[in-house]
C-alpha cells in the first residue's frame, strides 16, 4: 500500500453513503424537512407569480420565471446544506475523530458527502417539481437537457462552496457552523436569482458574472422569456465552476493540514 | 545474535505546542511489537496530545512519530487500516443502532465477513442484546463497549485506547482487560493504554512511561518503579511523581 492517499476506494464511499443513509431514515422528520421549506417557498412564490402576472407585461410574458427562479434557487441552496448538514452530523455526533483515524481518504469523504447531497437534493425536490405543476401548471422538467445544464452547474456551485464551509468547519469547529447555514445567501442578490444582471449596478455586475450561477439564471430566462437555451451561457458557468471546484478543494486540504496543526481534528484533547 | 525487532511505533524528540502553550515537550520513546505500554499522567500532563499525534490526528511541532515503520501523519495511509483507538473524546453516531455503527466502520475498514465478525465482538463484550438499539440510547458502559468494539474490529497490530475502562462497573472493566489480554495473547498486538486506573495498568501493563507537564518523566516496568520508589502500589507512585516527590523518593 502506498502512503500517497490518492487511492480511492468506491467501498469505503458506499460506506459513508450507507452511514448517512441509515441516518436520514432514521427520522420521518427530518425526511419532512427536505420537502417542508421547498413546497412552502414554491407556494409562495408562485401565488406572488400569479398575482403580479395579473397586473404587469413582463410577467404575463414571462409565465413562470419565479417560480423557475424558485426551484433552480433550491438546487443551489439545498445542493450546499445537503453536503454541509451531512458534514455537520459528524460533527455534532462527535465521530470525526473515528473518521479521520480510519483509512477514509478525504476525497471520498467528499464524494460520499456529494452523493448524498444529491440524495436529499432529490427527496426534497422531486416531489415540489410535481406540486408545481398540480398549482401553477408549471413543468420544471419540460426544459429537457437545458434542466440538466442547469442542475449540473448548480450543484457544481453548491459542492464547491459545501466544499469550503466543510474546510472551515475542521479548521475552526462549531465556531464556523453558521456559516453553512448563511454562506448561500450571499449569492442569492449577486447571482441574480429573481431579477436580470442588467439590474445591478454596473461595477458590481463584474462581480456577479464571476459567479457561475449567474448565467444560469440569466439562462432560465432565456429559455422561459425568450425561448432560447444559451449553450454559451451554460459553457462559460461551466468552466467558472471548474475554477470554483479546484479552489475549494485546494482550500479543504489546506484547511484540513491547518486542523492538524492546530489540533481541531481532536476535540477536548488536553 | 539476537536481532531486536523494529518498534511497532517510535516517538523521537516528539514537541507540540500550539499558540501559548506547550503540550508535549520533547519525549521520546519506542515501544516493541506485541507489547502492553501504559501512559500515566495528570489532566494536562500531554497523554491525549501524544496519542494524537500517534495516531496522525495531530502534526507535531518538532520530532518525529513512526508506527509500524511510517512517519505520522505524512505516511499514515500506509498503516491507518492496521491501527484502531477508543477514545472518550469521540462518539459513535447516536442514531444509528450499534450494528449500524459497527457495519459501517466494518466497510471502512475493509472487514471481511462484516456480520461475523460483529456478531463475534458482540458475544465477546456482551453487547448482542443491544446491537439492534440506537447508540444513544446506551449508558455510559454501554458506550465504551461498543466504542472498544469499533477499535477491534479490523483485528489492529496497533492498538490505541485512552481510558478504555472509563464509566464500567467493576466486573464489565474486568471482563473488558481479561479480553484485552486475550487479544493481545492471540494477535501480538502492540497496545498503548492511557488511564487513570493503577489497578487496571499494573494488570496489564509490561511498562509504564508517566507524563508531567509534557514531559516523560518516568519510564519502566511497574516492579522496577514500584522497587525505585520503594511504594506498594502503582497509584502511589503516581502521587510521588505528580506532587514532585519522585527526585527525594527516588534519588
Amino acid at each position: 500500500m502506498t502512503d500517497t492517499g490518492l487511492e480511492f476506494s468506491l467501498n469505503r464511499v458506499a460506506a459513508m453513503v450507507r452511514r448517512y443513509w441509515y441516518l436520514l431514515i432514521s427520522s420521518w422528520p427530518r425526511l419532512l424537512d427536505l420537502v417542508y421549506w421547498p413546497t412552502v417557498q414554491m407556494l409562495m412564490w408562485g401565488f406572488l407569480q400569479a398575482y403580479v402576472s395579473q397586473n404587469s407585461g413582463y410577467f404575463a410574458n414571462a409565465a413562470g420565471v419565479f417560480i423557475g427562479a424558485v426551484l433552480l434557487w433550491d438546487i443551489l441552496f439545498r445542493g450546499q446544506l445537503g453536503f454541509s448538514i451531512s458534514f455537520l452530523e459528524e460533527m455534532w455526533a462527535r465521530n470525526l475523530g473515528n473518521l479521520m483515524m480510519s483509512p477514509l481518504r478525504p476525497a471520498e469523504f467528499i464524494s460520499a458527502l456529494m452523493i448524498m447531497s444529491i440524495v436529499r437534493l432529490l427527496i426534497g425536490m422531486i416531489p415540489v417539481t410535481f406540486l408545481a405543476i398540480v398549482f401553477f401548471g408549471f413543468n420544471l422538467w419540460s426544459m429537457g437537457l437545458a434542466l440538466v445544464a442547469f442542475f449540473i452547474n448548480l450543484i457544481l456551485t453548491s459542492w464547491a462552496i459545501g466544499i469550503f464551509v466543510a474546510g472551515l468547519l475542521l479548521r475552526n469547529g462549531m465556531g464556523a457552523e453558521s456559516m453553512a447555514w448563511t454562506i448561500m445567501f450571499l449569492f442569492l442578490p449577486l447571482t441574480c436569482v429573481y431579477y436580470p444582471v442588467a439590474v445591478l449596478p454596473h461595477w458590481l455586475q463584474y462581480v456577479s458574472w464571476s459567479l457561475p450561477p449567474t448565467y444560469v439564471f440569466e439562462g432560465m430566462r432565456a429559455l422561459l422569456i425568450d425561448h432560447v437555451f444559451r449553450v454559451d451561457l451554460m459553457l462559460e458557468a461551466f468552466a467558472f465552476n471548474v475554477v470554483l471546484f479546484g479552489g475549494a478543494v485546494f482550500a479543504f486540504l489546506k484547511l484540513l493540514d491547518s486542523a492538524r496543526t492546530q489540533g481541531s481534528l481532536l476535540q477536548g484533547a488536553d | 545474535m539476537d536481532v531486536k525487532p523494529a518498534p511497532a511505533i517510535a516517538v523521537d524528540n516528539l514537541v507540540k505546542r500550539y499558540k501559548t502553550a506547550t503540550a508535549v515537550d520533547g519525549i521520546s520513546f519506542q515501544l516493541a511489537p506485541g507489547t502492553v505500554t501504559g501512559l500515566l499522567g495528570g489532566n494536562g500532563a500531554g497523554k491525549t496530545t501524544t496519542i494524537a499525534m500517534i495516531m496522525g490526528l495531530v502534526t507535531p511541532t518538532a520530532g518525529t512519530v513512526a508506527v509500524l515503520g511510517a512517519q505520522m501523519p505524512k505516511q499514515r495511509y500506509r498503516v491507518l487500516h492496521r491501527m484502531n483507538f477508543e477514545s472518550p473524546y469521540v462518539d459513535m453516531p447516536m442514531r444509528l443502532t450499534v450494528r449500524q455503527n459497527l457495519s459501517v466502520f466494518a466497510q471502512l475498514y475493509a472487514v471481511p465477513d462484516e456480520a461475523v465478525r460483529i456478531a463475534s465482538l458482540a458475544v465477546d463484550l456482551d453487547l448482542t442484546e443491544f446491537l439492534d438499539r440506537p447508540a444513544g440510547k446506551l449508558s455510559a458502559g454501554q458506550k465504551t463497549r461498543v466504542s472498544l468494539a469499533k477499535s477491534l474490529l479490523n483485528k489492529p497490530d496497533v492498538l490505541l485506547l485512552d481510558e478504555p475502562t472509563a464509566s464500567l462497573d467493576p466486573d464489565t472493566a474486568d471482563w473488558v482487560r481479561t479480553h484485552l489480554e486475550r487479544y493481545r495473547a492471540e494477535t501480538g498486538a502492540t497496545i498503548l493504554l492511557a488511564s487513570h486506573n493503577m489497578n487496571e495498568v499494573e494488570r496489564l501493563c509490561e511498562r509504564v512511561i508517566i507524563m508531567k507537564k509534557g514531559r516523560v518523566e518516568d519510564d519502566d516496568t511497574p516492579a522496577r518503579l514500584l522497587a525505585r520508589y520503594s511504594r506498594e502500589t502503582l497509584e502511589e507512585v503516581f502521587l510521588d511523581v505528580a506532587r514532585g516527590r519522585q527526585r527525594e523518593v527516588a534519588g
